[in-house]
């Protein structure tokens, strides 16, 4: 064998043995995905089925069942809520820290990322309380809120070393002319970190997509996003594996075909910017 | 002059994140010092330590502890040694490179309620799981994971959910790093264990710390998955600490209790933070 085919042969291994892992893990999100075209019935055979006639009933049912696009709609507005309300109040505070560092700003970053570390489970009965005392609780502001809290270090630490990167020399020009730090932010940073801004954005509605520790403390029949909708079908009795895969897809599609277009950016965002 | 305003601009994420600390923080210290059960309100009285001590004495404390650790270093090994295995295997260019990349960061996405009905139902069911069905393939009796195996079942839902994240990070890295370098070293007789091994490991030493550092901190708080799948059993098999203090509070109603097994999640994660953050923030350039 000459040295070309060898290394031809190579790839061609790689490219089968990556292949086999790709497929056996995603396997769990085809077998899903098509479950939810068959009929209960179907769902459950053994051996399984790969083949079969589709069909479209489970969807219908869904909606019926359980109000699809009530708690769709639930999840559309609080992760876009709280991503939106999480930049305005990061951008400004990252703006400062990345352009006009001081001596405590690196304390100041690693505090509020230690504030993730609080385990939510730690604040679960003051904040339950809390919300129950100022009619939150199962309520789509209460959500709003605690997302945007909970997302806003990781928006900030993200927000910061996206602005960290930005040529500082624009920003003297700027300053030369007589900008002051506020219309520099809105002048000059804003309009050139768009990108940087975006992706943080989408991060954030990812992680509030799939939230579930509070959604499903919080909230009940009226707010329940999409995560505490499909909890709802883990009931024991019965079997609607064929529902439950229709209402597991419905719930996912929106955020896995997100995901798949804006990878690169989400790493970049979730390793705040230390991995290129 | 200019200080203030940067103060300014800092001051509603640094003053919003105290008070999303220090009130729920400073409740919960006072509520675990009361007795406080929802279900018998007005008998608010100062317990002292008697909330701990209830707490630590559940016979679900010290597992419920062990479970978390298991878990954590289970799914931090499992998804760094495998993330970074399979994404130098990516590496390189091949047929449909795109395509796997797609496919294998999509559990990612999936949220923890639906991946632990999937894996619950489909996966793992003992009668008509896939699992069961390749066992009896094989002439094997079917192993009833949830029953059985509860802790290991909950281990693989969460691994299957971020290794993901591991691969597209060092996949990121990995493009990143020197071709001439590795290159030379082939030259210099370096076959492809030792350039793996030398200059592959050590390049990613930082996207290591960075994905231990976050899925840390999910990791420790990881309790949809069990919700949906064990609820926390058999028993206390695949009882986490936020599993057994979410059945504390929500299910026995009990405020004090609760609040004490929340510090211990507090301190607990702080221990763990103390070691991570120092490690890695040396690792984050700022």
């Amino acid at each position: 064998m000459t040295l070309t085919q060898q290394r031809k042969l190579k790839t061609l291994l790689v490219g089968l043995a990556s292949w086999c892992v790709a497929l056996l893990l995603f396997f769990p999100i085809f077998w899903m995905f098509i479950t939810s075209f068959k009929t209960e019935l179907q769902a459950i055979s053994v051996p399984p089925q790969l083949f079969f006639e589709p069909t479209l009933e489970n969807f219908t049912v869904v909606q019926e069942r359980s109000d699809y696009l009530k708690h769709a709609w639930n999840s559309v507005v609080t992760s876009f809520g709280a991503t939106i309300l999480a930049l305005i109040i990061a951008i400004p505070a990252a703006y400062s820290m990345a352009f006009f560092p001081g001596k405590r700003t690196k304390d100041i970053l690693l505090w509020m990322l230690s504030t993730k570390m609080l385990p939510a489970v730690g604040v679960l009965v003051p904040i339950y309380i809390l919300s129950r005392d100022y009619g939150l609780l199962d309520s789509k502001l209460g959500l709003v809120i605690i997302f945007t809290l909970m997302n806003l270090p990781i928006i900030v630490w993200m927000l910061f070393s996206y602005f960290k990167d930005l040529p500082k020399e624009i920003l003297e020009a700027a300053r030369m002319d007589g900008a002051t730090p506020w219309d520099e932010m809105i002048k000059v940073v804003l309009p050139l970190s768009v990108g940087g801004i975006a992706s943080t954005g989408l991060l954030s509605i990812v992680l509030c997509w799939n939230e579930a520790f509070w959604s499903l403390n919080l909230t009940a029949s009226e707010a329940a996003p999409l995560t505490a909708m499909i909890a709802s079908y883990s009931s024991p009795e019965g079997l609607f594996w064929a529902k439950l895969s229709a209402a597991s897809t419905l719930a996912c599609a929106p955020i896995v075909i997100f995901g798949w277009f804006c990878q690169k950016q989400l790493v970049q965002g979730l390793t705040f910017g230390a991995v290129k | 002059m200019k200080r203030s305003i940067t103060r300014l601009l800092m001051a509603p994420s640094v003053l919003l994140l105290l008070a999303w600390m220090l009130v729920p923080l400073s409740m919960t210290i006072y509520f675990s010092t009361i007795n406080y059960n929802l279900l018998y309100p007005g008998r608010n009285n100062f317990v002292g330590w008697m909330n701990f001590e209830f707490f630590i004495t559940d016979p679900g404390f010290w597992i419920a502890i062990s479970n978390t650790l298991i878990l954590l270093i289970s799914v931090l090994l499992i998804t760094v040694v495998l993330g970074v295995a399979l994404s130098a295997l990516i590496d390189k260019p091949f047929f449909g490179r795109n395509v796997v990349r797609v496919l294998l960061i999509s559990p990612f996405f999936i949220m923890p309620t639906v991946n632990a009905l999937i894996w619950k139902n489909m996966m793992m069911n003992p009668v008509y799981g896939i699992f069961a069905w390749i066992s009896q393939s094989f002439g094997l009796e079917p192993i009833d994971w949830l029953s059985d195996y509860p802790l290991m079942s909950i281990i693989i839902m969460v691994s299957w959910q971020w290794l993901p994240f591991a691969i597209l990070v060092f996949v990121t890295a990995l493009q990143s790093q020197d071709t001439e370098q590795k290159e030379a070293a082939q030259m210099d007789g370096a076959n492809g264990w030792h350039i793996f091994r030398y200059l592959t490991v050590p390049h990613l030493a930082r996207p290591i710390a960075v994905v231990v550092m976050i899925e840390t901190i999910f990791l420790l708080a990881v309790f949809a998955e069990i919700y949906v799948s064990t609820g926390g059993g058999p028993g206390y098999d695949s009882t986490n600490i936020a599993y057994l203090i979410y059945n504390q509070a929500l299910l026995q109603y009990d405020v004090g209790v609760a609040s004490a097994g929340g510090l211990f999640a507090v301190l607990l994660a702080n221990i763990v933070a103390f070691f991570l953050i120092r490690a890695v923030g040396k690792n984050l350039t700022v």
